[in-house]
């Protein structure tokens, strides 16, 4: 036997495969036997480390140096350099936005100082596909302890003692829901994983499958237990394919060692787990909506009650979670539940994970205590806004979140001081927003996207949302109303209390919260007809400054000639003629034409 | 029952554990608005409408389908809860074409009925509209998508009620519509035409196409010579079109009031279901006695003849060859009565008023031309009779009875009780009891085959032979029993099938009733009508022994087969 | 696998695999500048982990660094044992490997003669 002396870690997520790690990894593979090096260091594939925008990544253990957009030619550089001489490759390392630093080792990054990497503790660190990989870190314990040294009831007063909460929006306390599908009616029950994960620009479930399957498997199966169901199934977005393969590999390797099948442990305990691809629709996260597409039914939200735990897959009690609820399940076995409770505030527990997008420095996935603050999820580890811009709002819960200003940037990141301030955890997403994000416009985004993905039973959501948004598009369009305001107060009001599920209920919260904080912005497009943040096109109004030198560029530029002035004299833009095409502020080199 | 205690509008009330906050509310009288809940259908929640403030709950909930509790406080007239209810009809009317004076459902219409409740004034919301092409190329019914609310009631009346499954919703968000697969015409897909969707249907979206304008016309015309045939289940369910109270008996009204119109004579279908019976009861003799095709099933319900053609064309034989008494009519008008009045069959127009908008597509099959001409020419539903009998100004309240044309307009009690579930059954036991034995029944009441059960069974001695018969009214029940007979477990001799709930009585184009046991007090007057009948069995009935004596000589005759009795034939819709 | 106890084992046998990708152990760390490499840097490093397989050591990290400016005294080896001072071996020829992991890393016993230095951190 070789001694292995050192691990070079090739993520093979969806953005880093997509950016070239498998070109990467081949090329590792090649030059390391090339260097008769390939006994003493292995290559291993893992799964996401939630920094996609700086992939491929590779790191390098046992240093643990991290590299970054590693293409296949500089993989000759990495193994000459690093491998054999145990020099670090300066050139490839990662850079901080805000001191230009380069930092050599994983763990420096402020993306990952500031995080608590729990649930994403192996993500990026194991290879999924080897469920060996996974054993080794302690992978199926829980499993093991549940069936051996725990009643079913006792797992669940576990979890109810962690304090844990569905992370798929909701935030229902998760024992509390095993407990009632434990005690409902029937003999047959189901445990059903939630892996729809359909908000625009989320991706924090499908890491947690492509780089840590078994802990999602093991969190199932230990439901099962406690629920005392014996059927599991993935509800999985079609779009999602690598996780979809990565979790076939795994359930199939966890039945090939008896972690899965029949009398598991010798326990006598069965659980067995199917995976149904879902068409990728929204709605079909919702959970009874979810159940009717498992069903084969067009998946279309019904009323609760009965709750999936009295009635769900089938008319069966089922236990319906999220992902991210499940992967937390092992450590809170293992660990115990008052050692989870010692994480995260006085009612939110624990970590949660963000997928930090938009105008911020570093993109990515975060997983971070609860009661973190705002500030400094987006400045510590998300590294500031973009270009040295000015923040301006954070869009938080997915698309039927809130959106919060500046002078919450200091709210603690928990389940109800966000509803409080009109937001919401949802499924995780986070968008950052800068000056040049225009409110209004920002709501008519989210609100085009709830109004498309409706799935159109009950009348407020269908019918409503759709007139919010011809409200928003004409305020964007400078045909705003003096009333417009109150009718969306109206409608919103009307459609949160009376739509039938969730989508429905929470598709105003974009337009309450921006009407909240950002009430200005909307006065002005309707009353001033101008856009403050100079982003609706067709409010736009561009106005030549002092700062012209009258050189009259822009007055040959102008397409329907609304620039007058004469030569060396300041230049002027009618109004009226103006189409706000914007060539004249791109032409004029004394930046003297604003936009506003 | 285990019974719960609730608070509804500071009321106590005691209802059973098992109800929804609606249907506790109305036990108290306390009246919540509803669009999408229909009472014989599975409640969906989908309107919105019917919300009410239920303490401790996180929003508005929807009474139909939230169900009570112990200790439950539940609010249904607060400001919210009119605020919301208000606003969901603002916006289903603000996508709802504005065209209520020349809808057919004016003043029938549950939408123009709760915008009128609610105190609606105006539409605060303008904007897109929905813009569906018109679905009218079958000859019952006409879909009209753009009226539609999307209430669900018409998928789950053609799922739930009729197992026959021909819609489902299509599209997200606002583009949501209702539509048979592929976004076809009815026509296209495997639709009876049995019209329960158009009974559920609140709005104008689903409506009987509408043939009264050509029965105008005939009416008018000084050449034509228009008879007209008045089905069993009418008598029972115009009045209900016309401002009466359900049950209310008609007969004599409707016979004065198609006077009144023009009709040349009036006639009943009563006559020719008489004559049905003695048809179809010879044919089942002759099948039992020479080893033929059992169970042998009926086959006057032309929604139940389009079903077993679409989803069960193996079980073809099955079918009694009997056309169903409006086809025997038509035939019979044509040839018969022409020939005995002296008429030029080309002169005549033969019109049927009927519970059922199947039998618009049954009259225009190609097989129904044995007179040599289209033998009903036009086919009316009780509704579009209704229409016209307001049209032409009648008082129908203040209208004195008059009495059906000899010889087609004399029938039997037998001939009326094939308008509810039950009834062809027991009238073709009364004259098959009889004529096997030759004895007279000493009962004719044979209650065992009534009612509102899904499916009834019975075993009637006839002489030495213990006859076993079904009865499945719906189509869903009608499947049921096919499905038994695929599966060799039918051993019964006759079974009566009718496509609509209650048999005609609650067939797609009667009167529209959201009405708590409707059906039931229809088939109470169709008995009523029976019991008060001079003769009660078909094969007593005088007209139709003449019909035999003079001209068609015998049941199962040469005439017989060519004018009364039919042949099917797969049809392949998806 | 039948029972927690065939997890467990399994467990333990894989745990030294991974081990490399978290913290604490004992490190040897091997110099690799041009120097190092010029004095036979790489046949040590063969003999360091042919060593360890040899003795199925787990919980040891060998690591490389480039030149720290002792070039006659390569080729450089440095151990650290956890929460004990980095020891220097210079001149060291993959002869002196062996005794360095017998005697220093499994048993703590620093081999004075072909120590060249030592960091307290
Ligand atoms: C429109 C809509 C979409 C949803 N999408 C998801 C989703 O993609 N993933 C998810 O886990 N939960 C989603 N949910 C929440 C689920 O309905 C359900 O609450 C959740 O899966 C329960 O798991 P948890 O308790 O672990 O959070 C959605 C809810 C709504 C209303
Ligand atoms: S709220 Fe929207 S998504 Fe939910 S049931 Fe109603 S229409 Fe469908
Ligand atoms: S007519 Fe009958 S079969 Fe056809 S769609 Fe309507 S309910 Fe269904
Ligand atoms: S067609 Fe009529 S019954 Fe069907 S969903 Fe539309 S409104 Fe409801």
């Amino acid at each position: 036997m070789d001694h292995i002396r050192a691990h070079v870690l090739i993520c093979a997520g969806t953005g880093c495969v997509s950016s070239g790690a498998k070109k990467v990894e081949a090329a590792f593979r090649e030059q390391l036997a090339q260097k008769g090096l390939d006994k003493e260091i292995k290559v291993v594939e893992t799964g996401c480390h939630g920094f996609c925008e700086m992939g491929p990544l590779v790191i390098v253990y046992p240093e643990g140096v991290f590299y970054v957009r590693v293409q296949e030619e500089d993989v000759k550089d990495i193994v000459e350099t690093h491998l054999f001489k145990g020099r670090i490759v300066e050139r490839l390392l990662y850079k901080e936005p805000m001191t230009l630093e380069k930092v050599p080792n994983y763990s420096d990054i402020s993306f990952y100082k500031k995080q608590m990497r729990m649930v994403l503790a192996n993500c990026g660190h194991i290879n999924p596909e080897i469920i060996e990989e996974y054993v080794a870190e302690g992978g199926y314990a829980a499993l093991g302890k549940v069936l051996t040294e725990m009643t079913p009831e006792s797992v669940v007063d576990e979890v109810k003692k962690s304090g844990l909460r569905g992370r798929g929006g909701g935030g229902f306390p998760t024992g509390m829901k095993w407990g009632f599908t434990r005690n409902a009616q029937g003999t047959k029950k189901y445990v059903v994983c939630n892996a729809d994960e359909g908000d625009p620009g989320a991706f924090m479930d499908r890491s947690v499958l492509e780089g840590d399957p078994h802990r999602v498997i093991e969190g199932m199966a230990v439901c099962g237990y406690a629920i005392g169901a014996d059927e599991g199934y993935i509800y999985v977005r079609a779009e999602y394919p690598l996780a979809i393969k990565r979790l076939k590999v795994a359930i199939q390797q966890a039945e090939e060692m008896g972690l899965l099948g029949d009398n598991i442990f010798g326990s006598g305990f069965n659980f067995h787990i199917k995976i149904k691809e879902g068409a990728g629709a929204f709605v079909c996260g919702e959970e009874t909506a979810l159940l009717q597409s498992i069903e084969g039914k067009r998946g279309m939200p019904r009323s609760r009650p009965p709750f999936p735990a009295i009635s769900g897959l089938w008319g069966k009690p089922t236990n319906i979670n999220n992902v991210e609820t499940f992967a937390n399940i092992p450590q809170i076995i293992n660990k115990g539940g008052d050692w989870y409770a010692s994480i995260g505030t006085e009612k939110s527990k624990g970590t949660k994970v963000f997928a930090l997008t938009g105008r911020i420095n570093h993109t990515g996935l975060a997983e971070v205590p609860m009661g973190i603050t705002m500030r400094e999820i987006i400045y510590d580890i998300g590294g500031g806004i973009q270009n040295g811009k000015k923040f301006k709002a954070v869009q938080i819960g997915g698309p039927s979140g809130g959106c919060l200003p500046e002078e919450m940037l200091d709210l603690s990141v928990d389940y109800d001081s966000l509803i409080q301030a009109g937001a919401m955890m949802g499924s995780g997403g986070l968008v950052v927003m800068d000056e040049t994000t225009c409110m209004v416009d920002v709501a008519k985004f989210f609100l085009n996207f709830t109004q498309s993905e409706s799935c159109g039973k009950c009348t407020p959501c269908r019918e409503g949302t759709k007139r919010m948004l011809e409200i928003l598009t004409r305020i964007t369009e400078g045909q705003g109303q003096e009333g417009d305001i109150e009718k969306l107060e109206k409608l919103a009001k009307n459609i949160k209390a009376t739509a039938l599920c969730g989508l429905g209920q929470t598709a105003p919260n974009p337009v309450l919260s921006t009407l909240r904080y950002f009430r200005h912005e909307y006065e002005a497009h309707i009353k001033e007809k101008r856009c403050p943040a100079g982003a609706c096109a067709k409010l736009a109004a561009y106005n030549i400054t002092e700062a012209c030198k009258g050189c009259g560029l822009c007055k040959k530029v102008c397409p329907v000639e609304a620039i007058s002035g004469e030569v060396k004299g300041l230049h002027v833009i009618d109004q009226a003629v103006c189409i706000k095409c914007g060539a004249c502020m791109a032409k004029c080199p004394f930046k003297a034409i604003t936009k506003g | 029952m285990e019974m719960v205690t609730i608070t509804i509008d500071g009321q106590q009330v005691q209802v059973p554990k098992t109800s929804t906050v609606l249907e506790a509310a109305r036990s108290v009288g306390v009246n919540i608005p509803t669009l999408c809940y229909h009472p014989e259908l599975r409640p969906e929640g989908a309107c919105r409408v019917c919300v009410v403030e239920v303490k401790g709950a996180r929003s508005l909930v929807a009474s139909c389908i939230y169900p009570v509790n112990e200790g439950m406080e539940v609010k249904t007239n607060t400001p919210d809860v009119r605020e919301a209810r208000k606003t969901v009809v603002e916006l289903l009317l603000a996508n709802h074409p504005q065209e209520c004076l020349s809808c057919q459902r004016n003043l029938n219409c549950e939408l123009q009925t709760m915008a009128s409740d609610l105190g609606i004034r105006e539409i605060p919301y303008q904007g897109a509209k929905k813009n569906h092409p018109l679905d009218a190329g079958n000859p019952s019914l006409v879909r009209d998508q753009n009226k539609c609310i999307l209430c669900g009631r018409c998928i789950r009346a053609c799922s739930e009620v009729q197992g026959v499954h021909v819609y489902s919703f299509a599209n997200r968000g606002f583009d949501t519509t209702v539509v048979p697969a592929f976004g076809q015409g009815l026509h296209e897909v495997a639709c009876t035409f049995c019209g329960q969707c158009s009974s559920v249907c609140p709005t104008g979206a689903i409506v009987e196409k509408d043939d009264t304008a050509a029965v105008w016309k005939a009416l008018s015309d000084p050449t034509k010579h228009v008879v007209v045939q008045t089905a069993p289940a009418t008598r029972v369910a115009l009045g209900e079109a016309l401002g009466m109270k359900p049950g209310s008996i008609v007969t004599g009204k409707m016979v004065a009031a198609l006077r009144h119109l023009g009709f040349d004579r009036v006639f009943d279908t009563d006559f020719t279901a008489d004559l049905t019976i003695l048809e179809e009861g010879n044919e089942f003799l002759e099948r039992l006695q020479h080893g033929g095709v059992l169970p042998m099933i009926t086959s006057c319900s032309p929604g139940w003849v389009n079903f077993i053609e679409l989803k069960y064309p193996e079980l073809l034989p099955h079918l009694s060859t009997a056309k169903s008494p409006q086809q025997m009519f038509g035939a019979l008008v044509k040839t018969y009565y022409a020939e005995k009045a002296g008429i030029d069959a080309k002169d005549i127009v033969s019109v049927s008023i009927m519970p059922c908008t199947a039998k618009k597509a049954e009259a225009v099959r190609e097989e129904m031309k044995s007179s040599g001409y289209q033998d009903v020419d036009y086919v009316l539903t009780t509704r579009e009779l209704g229409r016209m009998i307001r049209e032409a100004g009648i008082d129908f309240d203040g209208i004195e009875k008059e009495e059906y044309d000899a010889p087609l307009g004399i029938a039997t009690g037998a001939g009326v009780i094939f308008g509810a579930t039950g009834g062809v059954m027991e009238a073709a036991l009364r004259t098959v009891a009889e004529v096997v034995t030759g004895k007279e029944l000493p009962s004719i009441e044979f209650t065992s085959v009534r009612g509102l059960t899904g499916i009834k069974e019975a075993v009637i001695p006839v002489g030495d032979l213990k006859v076993k018969v079904a009865v499945a009214h719906t189509l869903a029940n009608a499947r049921i029993m096919l499905e038994k007979i695929k599966a060799g477990e039918a051993d019964y001799h006759f079974i009566e099938v009718m496509a609509c709930p209650g048999g005609c009585i609650g067939g797609g184009g009667q009167p529209i009733s959201t009405c708590e046991g409707f059906r039931q007090k229809r088939i109470d007057a169709i008995y009523e009508c029976d019991q008060g009948s001079a003769l009660r069995k078909s094969h007593d009935n005088p007209a139709v022994k003449e019909l035999y004596d003079t001209w068609l000589i015998k049941p199962l005759g040469e005439k017989s087969h060519h004018l009364l009795h039919t042949h099917y034939h797969p049809q392949n819709r998806i | 696998m039948k029972t927690v106890e065939d997890l467990k084992r399994m467990r333990e046998q894989l745990q030294s695999q991974n081990r490399l990708r978290h913290s604490g152990g004992t490190e040897i760390i091997v110099g690799m500048g041009t120097c190092g490499i010029a004095a036979g840097a790489r046949a040590v490093m063969s003999a360091v982990l042919e060593e360890i397989a040899k003795r199925k050591l787990e919980d040891v990290k060998v690591c490389q660094t480039g030149c720290i400016g002792m070039c006659e005294r390569e080729v450089l080896l440095d151990v650290v044992r956890p929460n004990e001072p980095r020891v220097t071996y210079g001149r060291v020829t993959p002869a002196d490997v062996s005794k360095i992991i017998a005697e220093h890393v499994v048993n703590g016993r620093i081999v004075e003669e072909l120590v060249v230095g030592k960091i307290v951190e």
